[in-house]
């Protein structure tokens, strides 16, 4: 289980959920969590994702999926969920 | 289960409060290199620089990019070279070859700066310290990436005037022999006292004789974390203030233990300590002076600035503590003058002075670092403050250390440019009484008394 999370964050627009989950799905990433706000007229979302079905290195994929943000006009970021729970949780 | 709070907050961290980690330091003993001929040795030591070292820069870029997190340094650490030296080396100029191969090493491995170009002469030097100490101000003139420490004494074994003698002299020649780059060469070289063996930050890391064959080390950063985390306490009493620097500190930690202990494990080479130190660089918004000012003072210098850096540290080490297994280093908070832009704004309005940096160095992590002195400054005002300051060390059993830069050609009122990390600074007014009968009587002063605890 390879747990990561992924942010978007920026102008609203139509289509964002849809092009990251196209994205993802394209490349065999499950989505097991998304919660998403808008303050402001600003996007703000997060995706719990499972990417350990993926054959794509990492590496790889944080970079199309910042490559894919700026098509769109927001910020993508796909961080390993362990420097979250590490600096949140004892 | 993580939530969109908290993975926006570690995210605001990392890009508008410059969370980073500072660096890595990849400790390598290069005991096993010994070798009674000097191209064997170099040899020995190139090729086990480079053979552990190989992935250390490609593996921090990669775990950058997995977790979000900027690694800002890589770099490494050896073995004291006076030891590794010694029995291969009779003059200084050997051992300013063995300096170019470390060089070369460094350059190789794509590493920023490499350290351990140091003796341990806290009791007594061997010939082969004398000869490295004496080699020091040629070898850093002519490379780059090498660092150079020199500890001269300890709360065990008192401190070794006549090093401190010799490396007033030797701050004043690497000044000279690197006169055309702003006496670049001293911002490289750190006198210690009370040196520990596993300090990641340079200029004074080494891979002490205490350590295992390779060990990764880290230091974690962020006094723009801090800053902005005490912002939002403005006015509240010293309980809120302390567990706010607490929280804060715990959380900059658990971020660096995670990336050593990946880095450990992708490297194959065990994870040594955390160094809980806030590092400050010239970039506005990552400096330890905003932070002290931030609690209440109208500029660092101030009175009360010796307090707030005392509970500044102390909380900081609190926090982190608990966030990582192993800590070790330095510990603490830096207070350099030319890598921090809230310390250069003040000695610029004339708030702060030599004298109140080092009373405030009684309780900051390590010394007067990366402090601009005129030109001029005899060899024997130098070993002075070094004593002063290694007696400060020694009484008070910290880690203490002095690197100033004697910018030849340069006095009061000028300001001198480093470049990078290591900033500017003006050039900051030292006592004009001498002290040389005091420094010419060499020998020992022997160890405090409390150091008896056997």
């Amino acid at each position: 289980m390879n747990k990561t999370i992924v942010t978007v964050v920026g102008k609203d627009t139509v289509g964002i959920i849809a092009r990251v989950c196209t994205y993802l799905a394209n490349n065999n990433v499950n989505v097991e969590d998304i919660s998403q706000t808008i303050v402001q007229g600003y996007f703000n979302m997060m995706m719990i994702v499972d990417t350990s079905g993926s054959e794509k290195p990492f590496g790889e994929m944080v970079t199309e999926l910042e490559n894919l943000g700026d098509e769109i006009g927001v910020k993508i970021r796909c961080q390993r969920e362990d420097i979250f729970t590490k600096m949140h949780r004892i | 289960m993580i939530n969109i709070l908290e993975v926006n907050e570690t995210n605001k961290m990392i890009e508008q409060e410059m969370l980073d980690v500072r660096t890595i330091t990849l400790g390598i003993s290069l005991l096993d290199c010994c070798d009674s001929d000097l191209d064997t040795l170099n040899r020995n030591i190139y090729d086990k620089i480079t053979r552990l070292a190989k992935d250390l820069v490609s593996t921090g870029r990669q775990i950058e990019l997995e977790y979000g997190i900027p690694i800002v340094n890589k770099r490494i650490s050896v073995t004291p070279i006076a030891l590794v030296g010694g029995g291969a080396c009779t003059t200084p100029g050997d051992f300013v070859e063995i300096a170019k191969t470390l060089d070369k090493a460094a350059r190789d491995t794509r590493v920023n700066f490499i350290g351990g170009y140091s003796a341990l002469v806290s009791k007594g030097m061997t010939p082969a310290d004398e000869n490295l100490i004496h080699s020091i101000p040629a070898a850093l003139s002519c490379t780059e990436g090498v660092c150079s420490s020199v500890n001269i004494g300890s709360t065990k074994t008192g401190i070794n005037m006549d090093a401190v003698k010799l490396m007033g002299e030797i701050v004043r020649e690497t000044a000279e022999a690197t006169r055309e780059n702003n006496s670049m060469g001293c911002a490289k070289l750190v006198v210690l006292c009370n040196a520990p063996d596993d300090n990641p930050f340079m200029a004074g890391a080494f891979h002490g004789v205490t350590e295992a064959d390779a060990a990764i080390n880290l230091g974690v950063s962020g006094p723009g974390v801090v800053k902005r985390a005490l912002e939002r306490v403005r006015g509240e009493n010293f309980e809120v203030l302390c567990e706010t620097v607490k929280r804060t500190a715990f959380k900059v930690t658990r971020a660096g233990q995670l990336v050593a202990q990946e880095a450990s494990e992708r490297l194959g080479i065990p994870f040594g300590i955390v160094d809980l130190s806030l590092a400050p660089t010239p970039s506005v918004g990552d400096s330890v002076a905003e932070i002290l000012e931030e609690m209440g003072l109208e500029s660092v210098g101030a009175p009360g600035t010796t307090a707030a850096l005392a509970l500044l540290n102390d909380q900081v080490k609190k926090g982190g503590v608990m966030a990582s297994s192993f800590v070790g280093g330095l510990s603490g908070a830096f207070i350099p003058v030319s890598e921090d832009q809230g310390m250069i704004d003040a000695v610029n309005r004339g708030a702060l002075t030599f004298d109140k940096l080092e009373a405030m160095t009684c309780v900051c992590s390590v010394g007067l670092d990366m402090i601009a002195i005129p030109g001029d400054t005899p060899a024997s005002t130098i070993s002075g403050i070094i004593a002063d300051e290694a007696a400060i060390g020694m009484i008070n059993q910290k880690t203490t250390a002095v690197r100033l830069i004697p910018v030849i050609g340069k006095d009061v009122g000028d300001t001198v440019e480093f470049g990078g990390l290591l900033g500017h600074a003006p050039i900051q007014p030292v006592n004009r009484f001498g002290c040389a009968d005091f420094i010419n009587r060499g020998g020992r002063i022997p160890a405090p008394i409390h150091s008896f605890k056997n």
